[in-house]
């Protein structure tokens, strides 16, 4: 604050966090504030770490697949996918069509699961207690649905190094075809009830702010950086898995707001039913596993794979010395890398906003701490 | 405003529906037929002993080191009611540091162990997480009624089938020796 002041003032620091319930895990800020303003925010991380990298160096290729449904915990199947195929770009394997159609089933799925997560968990971080009821519904659909095809709900270990663990039981397309329609009146009622209440956008309009420039240099990624204006999506700019035979739209905002940030996720919500659709018309029969030995054994090289979770650009260098233990795994968890984008963000925003412009990156600190 | 009154309207259209939530300890939900609980451990019934013989490779591949196996050699081999050289004596399963990654299963070359449908399995003996031979295959047979189990390689895997095949190759072996080779040894195993 500029103004002329008689007497000397002191900023106070406020610590907020590690267990307050809406940093959405253990995420420790430490918010430096000048009266009603938040001078500066230092985050602290770590109160989940569990060393997922590391240990992974001690396990066989296929078993590393169980620490990667730990990382981002909300769209598990996401991370499987981004492992497996740098292990398969390593190996030089493709897996068959169908198992590539499954694939994008599921992490599509997971995706809207993920966003039907971020849209009640965003409306409860405001105060408002309804919608979370309404987005935990449809994604408990979607996971009934997982259960009947990998066997569990969120520790899958369904997408396997060569394809998928095996083919999705026969009344599969029916079945997703009735949960997507029920989904999309779910995320229509969500919709419905949060993006233009005027409370929400009173919460969410002009706050937390990021400009374009300001977002790239801090390195943010997904649906946050599509909000500040660029169409930034793995999935459109580097073709992976069958995304080049779907046809959808990559929604862009325009003010790099809060409800921007919330906005875009809805939207993809929308494309991903899309998606879906195009697969499921698309998918024919086939085997679901690429020929290939049983026990993955890479050769000597290293490999950097991306691709686009719910939550951002998530990225897997692979290094192996042809062993069946990986020699490095890195993740770029996109988490941790949009958290950095929280700074700019918070600068200058009402301490009461903390929490909204936190929400609106969407981070699961299983990821950002792995 | 009308946001507001467009909410109330929303959530005004399922007030006198019926509840979607099952209200958990006195109302449980089917599981899924695929679903993995924690792994359970077979009987063969033919031959009345578990599939298991104790081969360690679940014990290898997990990824949490959960399981712990030990083998003897199996009795009923040396009277020819089973195919099994060796059978499993103890196996137990430290459920508290198993992840349900059905590895196991996967890895298995005798069908002997299966996800089951197992996952309420909270007790008050401090020992409790710990699995057993005996447990384990309770919870097996109770996974093999509920869900009409067959194994995935009778020829291979049921003591019977396995038996019957073996016999068959045996008697084809000296049918084509012919008599003029007495059999050495009949007690010796072709394989």
């Amino acid at each position: 604050m500029t103004t002329e002041q008689a007497y000397d003032t002191v900023d106070m620091m406020l610590n907020m966090g590690p267990q307050h319930p809406a940093t959405h895990g253990v995420f420790r800020m430490v918010l430096t504030v000048d009266g009603e303003r938040v001078v500066d925010v230092t985050p602290h991380i770590g109160y989940l770490h569990r060393g997922s990298e590391k240990l992974a160096e001690n396990e066989s290729y296929g078993q590393v697949v169980t620490l990667f449904d730990r990382l981002d915990y909300v769209s598990n199947l996401n991370n499987e996918l981004i492992f497996c195929r740098a292990a398969e770009r390593l190996m030089g394997i493709e897996p068959p069509e169908r198992g590539q159609y499954i694939r994008v089933i599921l992490a599509e799925l997971n995706r809207l699961a993920s966003h039907l997560l971020f849209i009640g968990t965003y409306a409860i971080d405001l105060g408002a207690m309804t919608p979370i009821m309404y987005g935990f519904r449809e994604r408990e659909r979607i996971q009934n649905m997982f259960e009947s095809v990998t066997g569990a709900r969120m520790m899958h270990n369904f997408i396997r190094i060569g394809g998928v663990k095996e083919d999705v039981p026969s009344d599969f397309v029916p079945r997703v075809r009735a949960l997507l329609d029920d989904v999309e009146r779910g995320v229509q009622e969500c919709d419905r009830l949060l993006t233009f209440n005027e409370v929400f956008l009173a919460r969410t309009r002009g706050v937390g702010v990021i400009d374009l420039p300001t977002a790239l240099s801090c390195g943010l990624t997904g649906p946050s950086l599509r909000a500040s204006g660029l169409a930034y999506d793995v999935r459109k700019d580097y073709p992976y898995e069958v995304y080049p035979y779907l046809s959808y739209k990559v929604p862009v905002g325009e003010n790099g707001d809060c409800w921007d940030r919330y906005y875009m996720r809805v939207l993809e919500c929308y494309e991903s039913l899309s998606m879906i659709r195009q697969c499921l018309d698309q998918m024919e029969e086939g085997p679901v596993m690429a020929q290939m030995r049983r026990i993955a054994r890479p050769p000597k090289g290293e490999v950097y794979v991306h691709g686009e979770n719910p939550r951002g650009d998530i990225g897997v260098f692979l290094v192996s010395d042809g062993t069946d233990k990986p020699y490095r795994v890195k993740v770029r968890p996109p988490s941790f890398c949009n958290l950095v984008s929280l700074r700019p963000m918070m600068r200058d925003a009402y301490i009461a906003d903390a929490v909204a412009i936190l929400g609106s990156l969407d981070i699961v600190l299983g990821e950002v701490d792995r | 405003m009308i946001g507001t009154i467009k909410g109330l309207l929303t959530t005004a259209r399922w007030l006198l529906k019926r509840p979607v939530t099952a209200h958990y300890p006195e109302q449980h939900l089917p599981v899924q037929q695929r679903y993995m609980g924690f792994p359970a451990l077979l009987m063969d019934d033919t031959a009345d002993e578990p599939f298991c013989t104790g081969c360690m490779v679940c014990v290898r591949e997990c990824p949490t080191q959960c399981m712990s196996a030990q083998m003897h050699d199996n009795p009923k081999f040396a009277d020819g009611s089973s195919h099994r050289r060796k059978i499993i004596n103890e196996f137990e399963i430290n459920l508290n540091r198993c992840i349900l990654c059905g590895i196991c299963v996967d890895v298995c070359a005798f069908d002997a162990i299966e996800m089951s449908y197992e996952h309420e399995l909270a007790s008050y003996a401090r020992t409790g997480s710990r699995a057993d031979l005996t447990l384990l295959l309770d919870l097996g047979r109770r996974y093999m009624d509920m869900s009409g189990w067959s194994p995935e390689n009778p020829e291979k895997n049921v003591a019977e089938v396995a038996l019957a095949k073996r016999a068959a190759a045996a008697a084809a072996k000296a049918a084509s020796a012919g008599d003029a080779a007495a059999t050495d040894d009949p007690t010796e195993d072709g394989e």
